[in-house]
């Protein structure tokens, strides 16, 4: 987990179905930013006013495009709020932070045949996929399934990009996506994506599996746990300090910059130098690391302040 | 900075020798007495101004000459460059990451200027100069992992990130530690550290795979591992053996100063941008007993971290025909007082 952040501004804001708007987003310092994967997805975090919404998005642009990330974001009116900020209060010009792109839907390269499954606003993955694809010469097939006409999301850009590899399914037009017959016809060695409302994504696995497709070959959209979380405040029994934890910020770089003085290394939940004795917790510890046992874990009585936190009014350490 | 490039051989006459220069910045890499095997991996943040970690890559007074011994062992043996053709999108990354480092941190050996893709690529040392378009293999005399593996010291590998586990699917490896790339291309995480003692149990690789799984690009990733060599050679390959494998029943209490090398592995890991994938190098750096010596702490902390070593390790390392050679020699450094914690020479 790396809470490095890049800061952005808003160039383009493009309306493109009734609930989805297209924003464009380049460096605030008119840098370039990182080339990515396909399939790669950045946390955008957006300060409204004190309350501070971090979203995951899918990047969807070309991934030799260093100048611009695009992404999109669907309404989302029963959500936690991020989608309804991002809509109604993101004007061109506004100031976002986002992370380094992260890949958990990564094409497989080992593939001999890629099968694309979207529903709905699902097809933002895809956008930056069919890059990598087209790039490396893969073979493969889009279904992409959505509501009605003025909901397919880049359909007429997807027709011009795909041809007649790409298959489109308007539940308005009575056309039905098949998943088991579009599976059911591939060749050995098929790798599939699906990334769309969830039941999709249900039937979509429960289906290959069926078909005894192998694990490796089967693969869904991930969005990494965002970086931080909650702010917190920690109480040092040694030295009599309180440190608050801002949300975007590790309990040990918070610690580091208060001057206390903790040894560390991996910064990443590996190593176990950190570890940090809890003498006293009325409420939960966040364990994010890979180093303690799910026994040690469960005690109560060590954490690992490089990735994990607390939720909690009163945490006390042993520093 | 200043570089002045060495002439000299890894091989026959072993005319390879460190300036006092190059024996004040080696990374020593004993902070205790003891040494066990953890997961000792860091953030690679530069470090110290003119330490092994000052930047990205380390270029050193040994680069020409290692570049010509790499040279050496490519063309008696091609086989120690693979490439699956998959790996061509993260070839590309491992090119721009070595050229952009390079250029960087060392303008005045290498220059790298980019016109949307058409790249020039100047290296004064090994006298290079090409322009290429980026992302056209056809634009080198080569594959780009192998044009520019070719100009940077130390071993590389790619690994492919697939199924929540890494495998090496491309590999530039001249100057291993008895390990082969043959034999390891295509094996996963696991499968490739099976070799390793004592590791498995302690779960040290499975906490370090998560790790490297979650690696980010921008945050690169070190960590070092040490073993010994006899003469300073860089290309201890299993395929080789027979060369260098007899050179351990030559050490005495007498030679074990000059014959004997610490040899230090920087392994500094990085995450693809295209191809999601990680690049792994190895970069090895060879020091005799006796140059070790001209910091009396260093040959004293070596005596203690050889002579208490674990046996598995010591076998593993292929340590145990010359180590009591090597600790009696050492001894002579060791008058028993606590050292204080850290890897400082002085
Ligand atoms: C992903 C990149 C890595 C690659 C390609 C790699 C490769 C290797 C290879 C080929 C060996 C020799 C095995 C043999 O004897 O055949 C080795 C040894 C070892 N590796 Fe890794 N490794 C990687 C990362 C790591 C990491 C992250 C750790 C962290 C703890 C680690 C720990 C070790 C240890 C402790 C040994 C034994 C070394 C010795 O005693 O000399 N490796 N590795």
């Amino acid at each position: 987990m790396s809470l490095n952040s890049v800061n952005v501004k808003v160039a383009a804001i493009e309306r493109v179905t009734p609930l989805v708007k297209h924003f464009t987003l380049v460096r605030e310092d008119g840098g370039k930013l990182p080339p990515f994967s396909g399939g790669s997805h950045i946390v955008v975090s957006m300060d409204a006013g004190g309350k501070v919404y971090r979203n995951a998005y899918s990047l969807m642009g070309s991934p030799e495009d260093t100048d611009a990330y695009h992404i999109s974001v669907r309404r989302q009116e029963r959500s936690r709020g991020g989608s309804v900020f991002m809509h109604d209060k993101v004007t061109e010009g506004s100031a976002l932070q986002i992370t380094a792109p992260t890949n958990l839907f990564a094409i497989s390269r080992m593939g001999r045949k890629h099968v694309l499954i979207a529903g709905g606003i699902g097809i933002t993955p895809f956008m930056s996929q069919l890059h990598d694809i087209a790039r490396n010469g893969f073979d493969y097939e889009l279904h992409y399934a959505f509501r009605s006409p003025e909901h397919g999301a880049f359909s007429d850009q997807l027709k011009a990009r795909c041809g007649e590899r790409a298959h489109f399914y308007v539940d308005s037009n009575g056309k039905k996506l098949d998943i088991r017959e579009v599976l059911s016809r591939q060749p050995l060695g098929t790798h599939v994506y699906v990334c769309g409302p969830g039941t999709m994504v249900a039937a979509v696995l429960e289906t290959a599996r069926d078909l005894g497709w192998p694990e490796r070959h089967i693969h869904s959209e991930q969005f990494g746990a965002p970086p931080g979380g909650e702010p917190f405040k920690v109480a040092l029994a040694k030295s009599g300090l309180e440190v608050e934890v801002p949300g975007d910020t590790s309990m040990l770089q918070a610690l580091e910059d208060a001057g206390v003085e903790i040894d560390s290394l991996c910064r990443g939940g590996a190593c176990g130098r950190c570890m940090t004795e809890v003498l006293a917790c009325d409420g939960e510890l966040l364990h994010h690391d890979d180093y303690l046992s799910e026994a040690e874990k469960a005690s109560g009585k060590k954490m690992m302040p490089c990735v994990s936190r607390a939720r909690c009014t009163h945490l006390l350490v042993n520093l | 900075m200043a570089l002045a490039f060495k002439k000299e051989t890894f091989r026959d006459d072993y005319t390879y020798r460190n300036s006092p220069e190059a024996i004040r910045r080696f990374p020593f890499p004993f902070p205790e007495d003891r040494y066990m095997y953890s997961v000792n991996m860091e953030p690679h943040v530069p470090g110290a101004k003119g330490s092994a970690v000052e930047h990205i890559l380390d270029v050193d007074e040994h680069y020409v000459a290692e570049c010509a011994d790499k040279a050496i062992t490519l063309a008696q043996d091609p086989g120690r460059y693979a490439a699956l053709p998959h790996t061509m999108d993260a070839q590309w990354d491992v090119l721009e990451l070595i050229m952009d480092a390079l250029a960087n941190d060392y303008p005045e050996q290498f220059k790298l200027s980019k016109n949307g893709n058409v790249w020039s690529w100047e290296n004064k040392p090994l006298n290079i100069k090409d322009t290429f378009t980026f992302g056209d293999r056809d634009t080198l005399p080569m594959e780009p992992f192998e044009y520019i593996g070719r100009q940077i010291q130390g071993d590389w590998t790619i690994l492919d990130q697939r199924d929540n586990d890494l495998y090496v699917d491309a590999g530039i490896v001249t100057s291993q530690a008895d390990w082969s790339l043959m034999f390891d291309a295509g094996m996963s995480f696991m499968q490739w550290h099976g070799p390793v003692p004592q590791a498995h149990e302690m779960g040290i690789f499975e906490r370090a795979l998560k790790y490297l799984l979650n690696m980010q690009y921008g945050s690169p990733v070190r960590r070092f591992n040490w073993t010994m060599t006899i003469n300073p050679r860089l290309d201890t390959s299993p395929e080789n053996y027979e060369q260098w494998g007899q050179d351990r029943n030559t050490v005495t209490p007498q030679n074990a100063g000059e014959k004997v090398h610490l040899r230090v592995e920087l392994q500094t890991l990085y995450r693809l941008p295209r191809s999601n994938g990680i690049v792994f190098s190895i970069r090895c750096y060879l020091i005799s007993l006796e140059d070790l010596a001209t910091y009396p702490r260093w040959a004293k902390r070596m005596h203690r971290v050889l002579r208490d070593l674990h046996p598995d390790l010591a076998e593993y390392k292929g340590l145990v025909k010359y180590r009591d050679a090597a600790v009696q020699w050492l001894s002579k450094f060791d008058d028993g007082a606590p050292l204080e914690l850290g890897t400082q020479a002085e």
